[in-house]
């Protein structure tokens, strides 16, 4: 592994899972599946001394260090690093806001492609997490689990033969599995339909929550579907239950909602995200939400083939670029709110006036 | 239709079902409807809350529940009252020192206590959770006070409590 801790780099790529391809990529923004583990010799982490925490993060580093094929991945100390470039990585959904917030002995490990990371000293001693663009999620589960496998035959892991793997939560024992697909469903929010999709996945043991809003305001349009169940069930049949029952069923509604506005009126739906893409191209300042709410809107004039030039993955890239700390990194200096707003036009103008091409912002 | 909780208009009409007298019609406004479909969406720890106050609810006297929540775990020193405030657990062998409390509160969240899934090729055996971290700390007293002979004596120890525990692990595993 590469000890890191300038990641300058980053800012001005972004991750696979943002690409906007695989399956059923004009809703599904990503797939993601995380694993809990703990290491079965040391309390876990709210009852860790300082000490068990260096500890902790000593051992995993040597197991990862001994890894061949991680020769590339990044090992970031986040204790030595800036609150800025913590930021940084929440945004770009690297590290948890917890993980980032949290005092002592931490880090995280990345791989070159961002497809996936281990998290070490969040809520437990391993977050593994896996990233895929699209509805992906049979392919991401092959990859954490062969991960898992490789940490595993390094690590001993908290494993109980009846409770299976501990966790720190009850809510995450057993399989310590969490599959999320990220959705973006503006359809369904403007024709008001968002809360039959929530009341319909509380029946069946999947939580939605709106994305990248501050509080209980949700923003952009984002939701993320998540299993509620970690225990009694097989690993195959949760990424399952997610990918192959609901996740579809909520594309079906949004598909429906969508032919349903192009049906109502199309002239009213071109005019709505045509002046949405000539705001975020022209303005001289704009708020991160206010970019959210727009983007939300163009991304599904893109999809709607109501907007043409716009490759998907540039607006899904500048839902994440245009993200306070990835501004302030692209600049390269501290900026306060309405300098950021002005930059943010200016970044947004840039990257949409057609001056530059999806291949150059990689 | 003017919404239930303020003056303005009704946008979400939302038919709850699981009330216990039946549907119940609620007319919201958009701001409501939000606040109350998200609280709906319930988080772990929210989860953890509910399924705690049920399992609490299950015909325990005062007296028991007093006598629960001083129950100390003895590696991590962790109470179930503490476990019941923060929704986290102290260590792995919380999962035996508490497992006739606990399993209640997985039947609830999970609707299960049983693990079915993937199982590490290597594992230590639940009931040596305890032993290995207490024995992992002794180890750490004696590298700090430079007594070596012990420490690598500990690790001795240490190494045949995770080989006894892997083969039990290949043991359960080719039985099925």
């Amino acid at each position: 592994m590469i000890r890191d801790s300038d990641f300058d780099d980053l800012a001005h790529k972004s991750g696979e899972w943002l690409r906007g391809t695989g399956p059923e990529s004009d809703i599904v923004i990503s797939s993601r599946i995380r694993l809990a583990r703990n290491l079965a010799d040391f309390p876990f982490i709210r009852r860790c001394s300082d000490e068990d925490r260096i500890s902790i993060e000593r051992t995993i580093r040597a197991k990862m260090d001994s890894i061949d094929e991680w020769r590339e991945v990044r090992y970031i100390d986040l204790e030595q690093l800036s609150e800025i470039d913590r930021q940084f990585l929440v945004e770009r959904q690297l590290i948890s806001r917890e993980i980032a917030d949290a005092e002592g002995s931490r880090a995280v490990a990345i791989d070159p492609r961002e497809q996936y990371s281990v998290m070490i000293n969040e809520e437990d001693h391993l977050r593994i997490q896996v990233m895929h663009s699209g509805l992906d999620l049979k392919s991401a589960w092959q990859s954490i689990d062969e991960l898992d496998d490789k940490l595993e035959g390094a690590i001993l892991y908290a494993f109980h033969p009846e409770c299976g793997y501990l966790t720190a939560c009850p809510t995450n024992v057993g399989t310590g599995l969490r599959v999320s697909v990220m959705l973006h469903l503006p359809a369904l929010v403007i024709t008001r339909q968002i809360d039959k999709v929530f009341r319909s996945m509380q029946r069946i043991n999947v939580t939605v929550r709106g994305l990248y809003g501050e509080g209980s305001q949700y923003t952009g349009d984002f939701y993320q579907v998540s299993n509620q169940i970690t225990l009694g069930h097989r690993e195959q049949d949760l990424v399952a239950l997610v990918g192959d029952d609901v996740v579809p069923r909520i594309i079906e509604y949004e598909r429906k909602a969508r032919d349903f506005l192009v049906k109502q009126g199309q002239q009213d739906l071109h005019d709505d995200v045509s002046r949405a893409l000539g705001i975020l191209s022209t303005a001289k300042k704009i708020s991160s939400e206010e970019t959210m709410h727009y983007l939300s809107k163009v991304r599904m004039g893109v999809n709607l083939g109501l907007i043409e030039d716009v490759p998907v993955g540039t607006i899904n890239k500048l839902f994440i670029h245009t993200q306070p700390a990835h501004l302030q990194k692209l600049q390269g200096r501290l900026l306060g709110s309405s300098d950021r707003n002005v930059e943010r036009a200016t970044y947004l103008q840039c990257h949409l006036s057609g001056k530059l091409s999806d291949g150059e912002l990689n | 239709m003017k919404c239930q909780y303020c003056e303005k208009p009704a946008t979400f009409h939302i038919t709850e079902l699981t009330e216990p007298d039946g549907p119940q019609v609620m007319h919201l406004c958009e701001e409501h409807a939000r606040g109350f479909l998200q609280k709906e969406a319930t988080t772990p720890t929210a989860s953890i809350a509910g399924a705690l106050a049920k399992q609490l609810n299950l015909g325990q006297t005062k007296q028991e529940l007093a006598e629960l929540d001083q129950k100390e775990c003895p590696v991590c020193g962790i109470s179930f009252f503490e476990f019941r405030n923060t929704g986290r657990l102290g260590c792995p062998f919380d999962y035996t020192h508490f497992s006739e409390d606990l399993i209640p509160l997985l039947t609830n969240i999970h609707d299960s206590v049983v693990h079915i899934g993937k199982r590490p090729r290597r594992a230590a055996a639940a009931d040596s959770h305890a032993e290995l971290i207490q024995l992992r700390r002794e180890m750490e007293e004696a590298v700090e006070r430079e007594d070596y002979e012990r420490a690598s004596e500990i690790r001795d120890a240490l190494h045949r409590i995770e080989e006894a525990g892997s083969t039990e692990q290949n043991a359960s595993g080719e039985e099925e």
